[in-house]
């Protein structure tokens, strides 16, 4: 199938990525190339098979680890906020959200 | 010793004919003369080195030196290292500076080994070619016109051209293994989880794997037992015994039983590349391994296989990047929802969009289970083809891909011609085996050619024995680029 541009809009409004206009038309153009290499994948029946998200799973029997719910790292509050693009007493400054 | 191995750079330094200063000096000289042509390097921190390097040699001094103190080992800039630059390869991440170190380069620093700076790489690992750097494009050195191949075609670039006797790489779908064979030298993706994935900038989690590249299977054997090992604090790290992956290059080759999976010795593999592959397939021969035909049946899905659950994984780990917490913030917006989308639209580049905009699609409300459960499926099937063929073989011999290194800009219009030059490579991490590439032989052009070991998992030892005996009776990966002459 082939994406509209009010398709790929509304996907990049979902994806929070800003398109221009003249984006747009060369943006859709790619995404629909990748979007006809992958339909190859249409002609297959996997009907009864079990999808697989872990790499490991399917032949080791290896599933992921838990962990106790447990405080582990120290606070480094100031030091992982120095890499922020607008901080005040702390606090990540963003434009207003609530009027 | 520009072009020694790790074991004679070791020998060297046990034996103080040479120290790590002196070693770091040589190697940052070679670095600082080739890069401007190369561009292997996104950052050079020679005062970081230094300090390494005598570090180094004052554990020399006391005794106590690890198989790697003094080493220098160059690290793609996918991981994360506190107090230099960690880019990605992205704009989003230009000022970025991490506050702790990736389990890799911790272990690195453990061992003693120096800090050679941080390579080129396609942006956030999206790319076969090291052309989506934000940084610009790395060339490849048997060949200035053309790719070193990709996304660790800064660690392949700088290691074939004998700026960094060995460097780490990330493998997602062929990261690791095609840029080695595209530059001439040595890659191994391990097995999914062998090597910590903590501090190493997340791509697609359910693939991607770290591992080491050098110009012979026995170094990246010895950098696999300083790379590997159990982390807590990546949750997919297993918990094994360790391993010394260097326990196998004796491997006896009579009666190794070397599958030649019949998808890959097929049309649309460059035939200078089939022969150079046939030819090792005969060298195993001649020595008393048994070739036998396989069949990996799925081999043409695997790639829309991996560019959908790429996409997908990457889409939803990329949504970090919101210009709020971290890295790069537009300059001018409207409302929160437009910074997210200005910073996002203006720290990304092409390629990581359209990955991002690919997986927003295949999960979403309405096309989640015609896309994204169906690949999840299909990635099964190609995980039971190989275990089908590891029935009747120890390991599987092809090419790593389907041709040699490609021009600068010649695949950069059309993703999909880019994305299909990883066929053989995508299949080994959608199944988690380890694999890696070893140089065999050079095309008409003079191009390198790489050979593809893939094997059950936690076969890397094998694999790494297979390569070193090749390696014993060829040259292949002894030779000098071109454009990088000693």
């Amino acid at each position: 199938m082939s994406l509209s541009l009010d398709e790929v809009r509304r996907i990049a409004a979902l994806a929070r990525i800003a398109l221009s206009p003249e984006e747009a038309a060369g943006v859709a153009q790619g995404l629909n190339r990748v979007l006809a290499l992958i339909d190859r994948m249409q002609a297959v029946d996997t009907r009864g098979i079990e999808p697989m998200a872990h790499p490991l799973e399917a032949e080791t029997g290896v599933v992921q680890r838990r962990r106790e719910d447990a405080v582990t790292e120290p606070d480094r509050r100031g030091e992982l906020q120095q890499g922020a693009p607008a901080l005040e007493q702390g606090l990540y400054l963003v434009p207003k959200v609530l009027e | 010793m520009l072009d020694a191995s790790l074991g004679e750079l070791r020998a060297a330094l046990d034996a103080k004919t040479l120290s790590a200063v002196e070693l770091t000096q040589m190697f940052l000289r070679r670095i600082n003369e080739l890069n401007p042509k190369l561009n292997a390097f996104i950052t050079i921190d020679e005062a970081r080195s230094m300090k390494d390097a005598q570090a180094a040699d004052a554990r020399l001094a006391r005794g106590g030196a690890a198989p790697l103190t003094g080493i220098p080992v160059a690290h793609k800039d996918i991981f994360c290292s506190r107090g230099m630059p960690t880019t990605c390869g992205s704009r989003m991440l230009a000022e970025f500076r991490s506050p702790y170190d990736a389990h890799v380069i911790e272990r690195f620093a453990g061992a003693g080994a120096v800090l050679l700076g941080k390579t080129n790489m396609d942006e956030f690992a999206m790319g076969s070619s090291t052309e989506t750097s934000c940084c610009g494009p790395a060339r490849n050195p048997w060949d200035l016109a053309r790719v070193p191949g990709g996304s660790s075609g800064g660690s392949a670039a700088a290691v074939a051209a004998r700026m960094a006797p060995a460097a780490t790489g990330t493998d997602t779908g062929g990261s690791i293994r095609q840029p080695a064979a595209m530059s001439g030298v040595c890659g191994l993706k391990p097995t999914y989880g062998v090597v910590s994935r903590y501090g190493m900038i997340a791509f697609a989690s359910s693939l991607d794997q770290g591992g080491p590249i050098a110009r012979s299977a026995a170094d990246l054997a010895l950098l696999m037992n300083a790379m590997a090992g159990f982390d807590a604090r990546d949750s997919t790290s297993l918990e094994r015994p360790a391993e010394d992956y260097t326990g196998q290059l004796a491997l006896e080759l009579r009666e190794l039983r070397i599958g030649l999976p019949k998808e890959y010795f097929a049309e649309g593999v460059a035939p200078d590349v089939l022969e150079r592959v046939r030819g090792a397939a005969r060298w195993f021969e001649s020595q008393g391994a048994r070739t036998v035909e396989v069949t990996l049946p799925n081999t043409a899905l695997a790639v829309p296989v991996y560019y959908v659950i790429a996409p997908a994984e990457a889409s939803s780990n990329l949504s970090r990047f919101d210009g709020a917490r971290y890295g790069y913030r537009a300059a001018a917006f409207e409302d929160l929802d437009d910074m997210y989308r200005r910073t996002r639209a203006e720290g990304f580049g092409a390629e990581v969009k359209r990955r991002i905009l690919i997986g927003t699609y295949v999960l979403s409300h309405g096309y989640y289970d015609a896309y994204y459960l169906q690949a999840q499926r299909l990635r099964r099937l190609i995980a039971r083809d190989f275990a089908q063929a590891f029935e009747r073989c120890d390991l599987l011999l092809g090419p790593t891909a389907p041709s040699t290194a490609f021009g600068l800009g010649e695949r950069a219009e059309d993703p999909v011609q880019m994305y299909l030059g990883d066929i053989f490579t995508v299949a080994a991490p959608l199944a988690g085996l380890p694999a890696l590439s070893v140089p065999c032989g050079f095309d008409a052009a003079g191009l390198p050619v790489g050979m593809q070991l893939t094997g059950p998992y936690f076969s890397e030892a094998r694999l790494l024995g297979a390569a070193h005996r090749y390696q014993q009776a060829t040259d292949w990966h002894r030779r000098v680029p071109k454009e990088a002459p000693l």
